[in-house]
Order: structure tokens, then sequence, then C-alpha cells
């Protein structure tokens, strides 16, 4: 079967130096040929972006790109739109290839809007011919008419984008990939995104689509390929692929630790956000588990009323919760010297989304710490629809929905 | 339904097939019907450099026709009043006219074409074009400057009563060759700028001991027996003896400026050769 898009055992090497200093002179290259003749055994480092990268895409397929910053997953997407070339193997495309890696690439702050539809039109592969026969309908759909003959510097950022995503949904190639543009703009700028993506994959165009929002993927891609350090990690059923990855998350550190000072009162030592599961320590908590946050603190002379306050706050900047322990508690009892450890259970109610964790240990007069160094992710269900959660609540409370019907049915169609 | 959707749809097998490889060695790769899909690109950002050239400029324009005419002003009192330098027995600035019409084209061109691929660094790692596109398209604004210039030469010689020869049709071919001569340069600058950022430090003393050593404010015939055949070396030697020879009507190209032809051969199959030796590094180092 022919597919869209064939990677064959496709590998890229960097050399250890070469993206990191850029500013490479003839000197340095003289002194480097030189040094080789000297020492044959100098060998300069290398990392593998890429490691035997296998990848078979239909016409057709839409396929989500996941894995960590530095996996491989742009250097995959330039491999297949061309822009560099791998170090071993090879990638074959049938039909044209569209790259979106940036919005608004080639756009010029001095040039008017009209000017930069047709350079980025061009930047992206259209003829002078595409650009002018669907200019009317970049415009519209930019919304940004009245500004076309306004330099691009007077733009305000949302009219920039806008602008450059009118140009970008206009590409009629045959395979698109696309690197996190999601990750800019406003929720409107996004929505306007996500739909677009999914007209494209209504077209039977072909995708390769890579974004930190899970649940965009969740929602886009019935396929995911897990990239994990230069190789592909898993590649399946979205949800069973995401599945995995989330569950691979576990080694990200929630928890922040304070170095020992014996000159403070009161300190702080770690803070952490825990699976309320004993055995599996700092699980990033799916929104449907229970999490726990836990704080150790030292009192180390006797602190009067000693209170400990802990509180969440979206990225957004909404505190969802605050609770002190006072509040449901007589006596927090943190008044003799000692070390501490406080829990605070939360229920699964909070959405998919970051959350900063608060810190507070003071009395009634004074505060002791105050800290707001710990932020850490609740992630979404896999199958969690975008629309629900972009839909921007603090909480998502165990409530319920009944419906009933209150008129008579109609009747049923005669026998 | 179904069968009428995807009928429309042109067949898999139909569809053209590209290839990501890895490249090696000195095979030289240029897909010319490639290149010409993308003309549409090389005119755009032709445009772009010209369009942004006098943005935010009080006279805009005015300094296409300001700058060339600076340089003639200068170069005729300090090279032919004060140095007295030989002019083939033309009036001086009608000498130096024919010599800046093409310098000034030249050293623009060059300095667009070493910094073509620096300069859109985004184009270079976030989109695909053919590479070589960017020295190409760098060598066309400056023929704008070049056409100006062509003006306000037609001006002097009617001003000088310099009559233009029958020559004078052969000066586009010249300015071809010109072009052959900067793109060629340009090939070789622009990739060595993304390896190497000497590059853009050594381009001003380049071209300003370049121009000193063309004869640009004095003739090539101060050269003769095997010095000039040497001097010949620079290719722009040859350009401009065509640009006098077919504007002025002054003494037509030596023998010797066949090297210059030579050279310039050289220097463009190894500049395209070199281009595409190292693009594949272009992404990654620029």
């Amino acid at each position: 079967m022919l597919h869209a898009v064939e990677v064959q055992s496709v590998s890229k090497r960097f050399m250890l130096g070469e993206r990191t200093d850029p500013y490479l002179t003839i000197r340095d290259s003289l002194v480097r040929a030189l040094r080789r003749g000297a020492q044959k055994h100098e060998r300069r480092r290398e990392v593998w972006a890429l490691r035997d990268v296998d990848l078979e895409i239909a016409h057709g397929d839409v396929v989500g790109l996941v894995g960590r910053n530095g996996a491989g997953k742009s250097t995959l997407l330039k491999i297949i739109a061309r822009i560099t070339e791998p170090t071993g193997g090879v990638a074959r495309m049938r039909g044209r290839v569209g790259a979106l890696l940036e919005v608004g690439t080639g756009f010029h702050p001095e040039l008017t809007g009209r000017e930069n539809i047709f350079l980025n039109g061009a930047v992206l592969g259209m003829s002078r011919r595409d650009i002018t026969r669907r200019y009317d309908e970049i415009v519209e759909f930019s919304g940004v008419e009245r500004f076309l003959e306004t330099p691009l510097k007077r733009y305000s950022s949302g009219m920039y984008l806008r602008l450059a995503f009118a140009v970008a949904a206009h590409l009629e190639p045959e395979i698109i990939v696309v690197d996190e543009v999601l990750a800019v703009g406003d929720l409107e700028f996004q929505r306007k995104c996500l739909g677009k993506m999914s007209d494209l994959r209504d077209e039977g165009r072909t995708v390769l689509f890579v974004t930190h929002d899970l649940g965009a993927i969740g929602q886009l891609c019935p396929r995911t390929v897990w990239l994990d350090a230069g190789r592909v990690r898993a590649d399946g059923p979205t949800h069973t692929v995401l599945d995995a990855y989330f569950e691979s998350t576990v080694a990200r550190a929630t928890s922040v630790e304070f170095e020992p000072d014996p000159s403070k009162p009161v300190q702080l030592l770690t803070l952490a956000v825990t699976s309320n599961d004993e055995h599996a320590a700092e699980v990033a908590p799916r929104r449907d588990e229970p999490f726990a946050l836990r704080a150790q603190f030292t009192n180390r002379e006797r602190y009067p009323d000693l209170d400990v306050s802990m509180w969440l706050t979206t990225s957004q900047g909404v505190r969802v919760l605050s609770e002190r322990l006072t509040d449901r508690e007589q006596s927090g009892g943190l008044d003799q010297a000692g070390t501490y450890e406080a829990t605070l259970s939360v229920p699964p109610i909070l959405p998919a989304g970051t959350y900063v964790v608060g810190f507070w240990l003071g009395s009634t007069t004074s505060t002791a710490v105050y800290e707001e160094s710990l932020s850490f992710e609740v992630r979404p269900l896999p199958g969690d629809r975008q629309e629900a959660t972009d839909r921007n609540r603090a909480v998502i409370p165990p409530v319920s929905w009944q419906v009933e019907r209150l008129d008579e049915p109609a009747a049923a169609s005669g026998p | 339904m179904s069968t009428l959707e995807t009928s429309t749809r042109p067949a898999l097998a139909e569809l053209p097939l590209t290839e990501n490889r890895p490249t090696s060695g000195w095979r030289p790769r240029l897909d010319f019907r490639e290149l010409w899909s993308y003309r549409d690109l090389a005119a755009i950002l032709a445009g772009r450099t010209l369009k942004l050239r006098y943005k935010q400029t009080a006279i805009g324009i005015g300094w296409v026709v300001l700058q060339p005419l600076i340089a003639i002003a200068i170069f005729s009192v300090i090279f032919g009043k004060l140095a007295d330098l030989p002019s083939e027995g033309l009036p001086y600035p009608v000498f130096a006219m024919a010599g800046l019409a093409f310098w000034l084209y030249f050293a623009s061109a060059v300095r667009e074409g070493a910094e073509c691929l620096v300069v859109d660094r985004d184009l270079v790692t976030k989109t695909y074009f053919p590479r070589i596109l960017a020295p190409v398209a760098a060598t066309l604004p400056a023929l704008l400057d070049l056409s100006v210039v062509l003006v306000i030469a037609g001006v002097m010689l009617a001003a000088y009563e310099v009559a233009p020869p029958v020559e004078i049709v052969l000066l586009p071919a010249w300015i071809v060759a010109g072009v052959v001569v900067a793109l060629a340069t340009s090939l070789w600058l622009s990739a060595l700028n993304v390896l190497y950022r000497d590059v853009r430090y050594a381009l001003p003393f380049m071209i300003q001991v370049w121009l000193y050593a063309s004869p640009v404010v004095f003739p090539s015939s101060l050269f003769d027996g095997l010095d000039r055949w040497l001097y010949s070396l620079n290719p722009v030697v040859g350009v401009i003896d065509g640009f006098r020879w077919s504007l002025l009507g002054a003494p037509a190209p030596p023998t010797a400026d066949l090297v210059c032809a030579a050279v310039t051969l050289v220097l463009l199959v190894t500049g395209v050769l070199y281009f595409q030796r190292v693009q594949k590094h272009f992404a990654d180092q620029i």
C-alpha cells in the first residue's frame, strides 16, 4: 500500500556545539582541523535527536505526535518538511508538504498586511496566482480588512495572529505538518485553529500534528505517536498512547525542597503534590483522582499560635481553594518545637490544567513563611472534549443531571 | 457516494513523490523544474527587499538617484581632478559613471547576497524552499539601482556630448554577465556566511579592496602584457571593460578578458557545488 508519508529508520545527529554555538568562525574550524590532526582521539560530543524512527502515515490520516521537550518531535517534522536532512534513513512524501512550524513565518513588521499576505503565502509554498485567487477569502477570514495598508508593526498581537492564521488556513498541500501553533493566542484563536484542523481532517488531508495540548490530540487524532529521546516509544490508538504517556510523566518532580537554614525560627522543608495512594509517589494527578498537598516544616523554637495554610491558584490566577488548618481543627498543636508534616487532601474536583500551590506558615499577627514556588498539572481524562476543557470553570464538583420528559410521547407509528 | 468523493481526489500514485535522505559528495543536485516552480518566491523576496529598503525614509526612492550621483561627483573630484587619473580620452565624470554603473550594482548585490540566508534565518529554519533561490533572488533588487544609473548615464552622455557607439546593443549581454559574476560571488559568500560569521566582518573590507582592485576609477589599460592577463583574474575587470565599450565607445575588451570569463565560470560552478554540498547544514547551523 502506498502511504502519504513513509519514514524509514530515520536518524538525526547534532554535533554538540552546532546548535548551542552558531557563531562558528573560520579560526575555530582551523584550530579544530589542526587538533584533529594532532590528537586523533578527540571526539566531539554528539546528540541523536532521532534514532531509527519508522513511521507510516496513510493518506488522509490525522496523527498526533507527543513527547517531552527535546524528544525529537520538531526535528521529525522538519525532516518530513525537508527543512533539514536526516543523518541516516529516508523520508518519502507523496504530495506537496506544507509546514506550519511557526505562526507568520516570514512576516515583516515594516510591510503592510497586504504585502505580508503575499510574502507569507509564498514562503508557505503558494504561488502568486494561488494567493491572488484566494486573497479575498484570506482577508475576510482574517477580519483585519481595515488594516491591510497598515504596517504590521502597528498590529496588535491578536490581529497579527489572525492574519497569519488566515494565510495558513488557505494552504492547499496534501500533507500538512503542524508544530505547536496552539501554544500561542487566546482561547478564541485556539478554538479557531482547532476548528480548522478538523476541517483539514474532514477534507481528507494528511496531518501530522505536534502539541502539548493533549485534549486537542484526543479530540482530533485517532492515532498518536509518542517520541521519547529520539525513538518511537509508542504508536497506536490515541487513548492507549496518551495513557502510557501520562504514566511515564510520573518521574516529573512535583515537589520542591528547601535548604535547611538553622537561623530561621520556622522553616518550610519540602512542599509536594502527592497521590493519596502511598505507593505511587509524586503522580501528576488525573482529574478523576484525589491527591494531596503535603508540606514538611520545622519549628525550631516555640512559635506562638503557629498556623498553616495552603491554597491552589489556576494558571489564570483564579484561587480555587484556600484552607487554613484552624478552619477545621481546634488547634494544630504546632506550638511545640519539632518537625511536622501537614497533608491537605483534595477531592477530584479540579478541571485539567496547571495549578500553583501556595503555602503559608505564621500566626494571626505575623507571617513566617510564604511560598508559591510549586506548580503542577492536573491531567485530563483521555478523550476529554476540548470544548469541555476550555469551558473555563473553577471546579467540577460531583453534580448530576436528570432529564425527564413531561408531555406524553407521540404515539409510535402503527404496526 | 464515497466513490464520487474519492474520485475527485488525485490518486496517491499520481501525487509527486519527494524524498529526504542524507546527501554526500559533490554531485550537483540542481532541480531546475523545482526552481522554476518556486520563481514566485524569488520575485516576492526580491520585491520585499526593494520595498523595505527605503521604508521610513524621508526622500525614499530619491536615494536611488542620489547615491550614484554623489559617488560620481566625489570620484570625479578626487580621482579625476586631484589625482588626474587617465580616462581613455573621455571626460572623467562620464568615464567614472560607466565604471560605477556596474560597480554600484555589484557591491549592492554581493552585500545583499552574502547576507541573504542569515537575514532570512526564519525562512531557512521553518520552511522548505530550494535554498539556492535565496542568493539568486538577492541579485535582483540592485538591478533597479543599475537601471536608474543607466538613465543618469543617458543624461550625462547628452550633457557631455558623447555619442553612444553601436555596441550599445550589447549592453544587455554585459548586464547579464555582471549578474552572473555577482551570483557566483554570492553563492560562495552566502553559504560561507551561514557557517562562518567572519564573512559578515570581512565583507566591508573585501568590497572596499575589490573596488580599488577593479578598473572603476582608472582604465584597465593601465596594465599591459602579462600584467594585463593577471589583472583579468578579477572577473569584474571584463564586465567594466564591456560596459565602457558598449556605453562610451572605449576600446573593446582585450583578449586578456577571456580570463575573466573563465574565472567567472569556475567561480559559478564551484559556487553551485559548494553551496549544494553545505546546504544540508543550513537549518541546523544558521
